[in-house]
């Protein structure tokens, strides 16, 4: 497949990435602002022979893609705040139990119902931990159309790997923005589809979560006669219940070390004008775009202004960030939350004297506004 | 020659959980006869339950099991068997799991009249977490979260999932495991959605506050609460209040089954019929 240019909105490019990335199974609810992306994928695949189906809430809808995943198909859900919080415990069932399904989230006001058509980047926290209990999430943030494409392609390849739900978040502005975005090809962004790893010995060998402490459990294809057990409770090398102390503590650990032991593999950023800043600003998102219009603007009068965007939101880029901000004096965090991502900054940077630029009305932020706050430091 | 369940155990997870003189052993052991008289290949089965003393069911039988959480066995069932049409799907759950916190999948799910073969084990209380009143819970009885006796009107599931739309509605007891079975075949057979309420007894949570502390007492309570359909039809209206009755209740096989529609609508998207219209249907409304 080549190169392709197309007028889009952002929605529909993460359905149409879903489609490409080999998804069979779509299972929804309609939420403002995230409805496009089963409108069009309620289209797109009975045409490739997979299923759309919209259930009967939130909480079925991610059950029905965890079920379908489960059985070894590529499956989605989106939504948007609201949705997450009423699909959290049953992503946890598929971070206990190993379940790959990529999960969008386009962002809209919160907390609550809140600004149902309107921009925010509230979900971050919540992504991050959706779910009770401990596990180490995968959260990805679109910073651009051609991003809600290329980003949900890889959340399949991620979650393929990682044997856990990927989270990609887009936001209002995104989701509804319609214009025109270059789409490179898988090879170019390297997001070939690479499915799931599969074990192909005698099935008396087969042990799904017997793997290595940093590695994600192996879980064949349903019906191929490799019979065993998914359960949301402890479970030992089997799948089967278990109650054992030294078995639930190398579970546990091994949610989080198939995960932060190949943190590498997951690390995604944009350097922005970075090279020579002695301000650095930090947003994700459709925020990033109205920053770099402020930091071209800021450049004209000879302000060194440079971006980072932070792609994997969750782990977050750490060593890059604490390069950056050891290096560069004057770090500012430009978000649509109270600075959900701020505090990460802070945490990773172990500096107390980062500013932030946070905007929680439901409009999206202005050029002129990071101009202006730019100054101000 | 007695059948040998050993095949589709998984033995060394026995002996299981449930207490001595549960019913949910019967309905275990029935199933496995009804699959094996089905002639299904363990391989092509998934089994998906809840929580609950039900949801163990899956761990202790060698299909494809999955354990879900609590109430959502039809929505995770819905995935996997809309990916996996040509696969025999069964879904177990309790009266707390698919009649109170699951209740909307289990309405969708009989309203849709997908293929899943849904067996609902009513024990009458929430067993597993020590007595609490379900759904199903007979007014004036003892529970843990009502001491003063249960004000809460019960659910009759079977009538629950006739008025949903679920195309095969049945029920049976652990008392007589043959006719047990015989229903199972029915609905295993049957294209749609088949809705199974098994009651069974639970005399450790709910028989020992209830007059009925042994399993021979709750079965005895569970026998006089019951009636084959016959000689239930007959009975006066007020007097039918006091009973429910057993067999198939309901068996329509002209009802569309939502596998094979979503395939027309795949047929529609991939150009090989026209759109589908309210023509297509017998019911408009």
């Amino acid at each position: 497949m080549n190169t392709r240019e197309m007028i889009s909105t952002g929605n529909e490019l993460a359905a149409l990435a879903a489609i490409d990335a080999g998804c069979k199974f779509f299972g929804g609810y309609p939420l403002t602002p995230s409805s496009e992306i089963m409108h069009s994928l309620s289209d797109m695949l009975p045409k490739v022979g997979g299923v759309a189906i919209q259930m009967e809430d939130e909480i079925a809808s991610v059950c029905s893609v965890i079920g379908a995943a489960m059985s070894g198909k590529r499956a989605m859900t989106a939504t948007s705040g609201p949705g997450l919080s009423l699909k959290a415990e049953n992503l946890g069932l598929a971070q206990m139990a190993e379940v790959p399904i990529v999960c969008i989230d386009v962002m809209r006001g919160g907390p609550s119902t809140g600004l149902p058509t309107r921009v925010a980047q509230g979900d971050v926290s919540q992504a991050k931990h959706p779910s009770h209990g401990d596990y180490k999430s995968i959260t990805i943030c679109a910073g651009s159309l051609a991003e809600c494409y290329t980003q949900t392609a890889r959340a399949f390849n991620l979650a393929d790997r990682f044997m856990q739900p990927v989270f990609v978040l887009l936001d209002e502005t995104l989701g509804h923005m319609h214009g025109r975005a270059i789409i490179p090809t898988a090879e170019e962004t390297g997001s070939q589809i690479k499915t799931r790893k599969q074990f192909d010995g005698k099935p008396e060998e087969y042990f799904p979560y017997g793997v290595a402490q940093d590695e994600p459990a192996i879980l064949n294809t349903m019906f191929q006669g490799y019979r065993y057990h998914f359960t949301g409770l402890h479970h030992d090398k089997h799948g089967f219940p278990t109650e054992d102390m030294n078995t639930c503590k190398l579970l546990i650990e091994r949610l989080f070390n198939k995960v932060e032991a190949h943190e590498d593999e997951l690390e995604a950023y944009e350097e922005y004008m970075l090279k020579d800043a002695d301000i650095m600003i930090i947003a994700y998102g459709s925020v990033s775009l109205a920053v770099k219009e402020a930091i071209r603007d800021l450049r004209k009068e000879d302000i060194k202004v440079g971006l980072f965007r932070p792609i994997t939101l969750w782990p977050a880029p750490a060593l890059k960030i604490k390069e950056y901000t050891d290096k560069i004096p004057k770090v500012l965090c430009v978000e649509l939350n109270m600075g959900q991502y701020f505090h990460e900054i802070q945490r990773v940077s172990s500096r107390l004297d980062i500013d932030g630029l946070f905007k929680v009305n439901g409009r999206p932020i202005s050029p002129h506004e990071i101009v202006d706050k730019v100054k101000e430091l | 020659m007695a059948f040998d369940y050993s095949n589709y155990l998984r033995m060394e997870k026995m002996p299981t959980l449930w207490c001595w003189g549960c019913g949910d052993g019967v309905i275990l052991k029935a199933v496995i006869r009804a699959i094996d008289k089905m002639g299904w290949k363990q391989d092509d089965v998934c089994v998906v339950s809840g929580i609950g003393c039900s949801g163990r069911f899956s761990s202790y039988v060698d299909f494809n099991t999955v354990h879900t959480t609590h109430g959502r066995t039809v929505a995770y069932a819905t995935g996997i068997k809309l990916a996996n049409p040509e696969k025999h799907v069964i879904c177990v759950a309790g009266d707390g799991d698919a009649l109170a916190i699951g209740g909307n999948h289990t309405i969708h799910g009989c309203r849709r009249n997908i293929d899943l073969n849904m067996i609902i084990i009513n024990n009458f209380i929430y067993g597993l977490t020590n007595s609490q009143t379900s759904p199903t819970t007979p007014r004036g009885m003892w529970t843990v979260s009502q001491k003063a006796g249960n004000i809460d009107p019960t659910f009759n599931a079977c009538n629950l999932a006739m008025g949903a739309g679920a195309s095969f509605v049945g029920r049976e007891t652990v008392i007589d495991p043959k006719k047990l079975e015989r229903l199972l075949v029915k609905g295993f057979s049957h294209k749609g959605f088949s809705f199974m309420e098994v009651l069974s007894n639970c005399h450790i949570n709910l028989g020992r506050k209830n007059k009925m502390a042994s399993a021979m007492e709750n079965l005895d309570w569970i026998d006089s609460i019951t009636m084959g359909k016959m000689k239930f039809e007959k009975l006066e209206e007020k007097e039918k209040l006091n009973f429910l009755p057993t067999g198939i209740l309901k068996e329509d096989d002209e009802v569309k089954e939502y596998c094979e529609m979503y395939k027309e609508i795949q047929d529609v998207h991939q150009g090989k019929r026209a759109k589908i219209t309210q023509n297509d249907f017998d019911k408009k409304i």
